[in-house]
């Protein structure tokens, strides 16, 4: 599914990491490790297609994700280390206009029941810059809900969550990998899985 | 396809209307330009009617630039960029959303504001009427050349000022044509038509650029 051939990438002059291969299928969880600095993040939007890789390419059902553009796209789901909320919006505001551009269904009831099962209910209408660190990552993450998207990239996503919302997130990952969907994190907390298998790669070597 | 133009679109109004205060401080900053030359100037109709078109319209351009730098920027901070670039919907679409809330909340609102303006310089009625066309022409193209310099100097230090080096120069001909429309009303009505086609026309080619150029230079700057 997901294919990564001899990658390198730079920031500035400084090598992060060159000659990376591997290649995942579906049901897998993808855990990137490494310390920081090691180009976690880096990989991450490169495999997103923000970032060029400076040698190599990352391929999508066997296909360049270069070539495939949106097509990728309509099949990913990122989440970075910016949540990619509108302050001044509500959460259900953040939340539909999130799941429209998506491509995926964003009518009242189901946005509102996807804030209430991240933990949210009672927030839905308050602007996101009035809620706490975590009550904004949740909002966030209630995209994970929504999504129908078989492969999710996410860039640290358990900090500034408390354990029910980690226990939460965690349940969703496994639920996405036995659904068949394939999940590419950084994080330093470990996944339980229920079903599906799961791989490491590190970084920084 | 046009589901999610209006929903880029709407979002945009919606933030401007949570946060009036920026949007208001653009008009105001054009209706106080524009008023200062009166004053300084003294009230003579011969030389406010000479100044008018083109003051209304480097006001018009300066006004239109203030606000193009938070165009793209605001989502960059909190990662609505990025999310915006991921989605399967074409981005030449999403940014031309974005170009139509920009217009919407510092362009239109010119166009309306035109006759207090132009009853300053003593412009006469068919005068206002061919400014209020002609602004009506110009500054969406000020939207849309302004767009490219937005994503372009997007997460650069300094942005703004490198933004008006290179847009304000670009902005040349819509300056030209659209303050020669106006004063060419004052003496012979029918002899704005050929600016009044020219400013369509350099509305149509930046309509179909613009949004292009914008989006390829966004995916440069998110890098």
């Amino acid at each position: 599914m997901l294919q990564v051939a001899q990658l390198e990438c730079r920031r500035g002059d400084r090598l992060l990491f060159s000659g990376l291969d591997f290649e995942v299928g579906p049901g897998t969880l993808l855990h990137v490790r490494g310390r920081n600095g090691s180009g976690k993040t880096t990989l991450l939007r490169t495999l997103c297609g923000l970032y060029t890789a400076d040698h190599g390419e990352v391929h999508w059902r066997g296909e360049s994700i270069r070539a495939l553009g949106e097509d990728y796209r309509r099949d990913l789901l990122y989440f970075g280390h910016l949540n990619g909320i509108k302050g001044d919006l509500t959460g259900v505001e953040n939340l539909r206009l999130a799941a429209t551009l998506d491509g995926d269904k964003a009518d009242t009831r189901t946005v509102w029941a996807a804030l209430a099962r991240i933990g949210l209910a009672g927030f839905e209408d308050i602007p996101t810059r009035m809620l706490s660190q975590g009550q904004k990552k949740r909002t966030a993450l209630a995209r994970l809900i929504l999504s129908r998207a078989p492969l999710w990239i996410l860039d640290e996503p358990f900090t500034a969550l408390d354990t029910d919302a980690v226990d939460l997130l965690q349940q969703l990952i496994a639920d996405q990998v036995a659904n068949g969907g394939l999940v590419v994190l950084t994080t330093h907390q470990e996944v339980p899985l229920t079903s599906g298998q799961a791989c490491h790669l590190d970084l920084g070597r | 396809m046009l589901k999610v133009f209006w929903s880029v679109l709407h979002r945009d109004l919606l933030l401007a209307m949570r946060r009036r205060t920026d949007v208001l401080t653009t008009l105001f900053f054009f209706l106080i330009v524009v008023s200062l030359f009166p004053l300084g100037v003294g009230t003579e109709t011969a030389v406010l009617r000479t100044l008018g078109p083109g003051v209304v319209w480097v006001a018009a351009l300066l006004a239109s630039m203030l606000a193009l730098e938070r165009l793209f920027a605001a989502d960059f901070e909190d990662g609505t960029l990025e999310q915006l670039l991921l989605t399967d919907q074409p981005l030449v679409l999403l940014v031309l959303a974005k170009i139509t809330a920009h217009w919407l909340l510092t362009g239109l609102p010119l166009v309306l504001m035109a006759p207090l303006v132009g009853m300053q310089y003593h412009l006469t009625d068919p005068a206002i009427g061919i400014m209020m066309a002609a602004l009506l022409l110009g500054t969406p193209v000020l939207s849309l050349i302004g767009a490219i310099g937005a994503a372009l100097t997007l997460g650069l230090r300094g942005g703004g000022i490198l933004l008006s080096l290179l847009i304000l120069p670009l902005y040349i001909p819509v300056l030209v044509y659209g303050a020669g429309a106006v004063e060419l009303a004052a003496v012979e009505l029918t002899a704005t038509r050929p600016y009044l086609m020219l400013l369509a026309a350099f509305l149509l080619s930046s309509l179909i650029l613009a949004p292009l150029a914008s989006a390829a230079a966004l995916r440069i700057s998110i890098e």
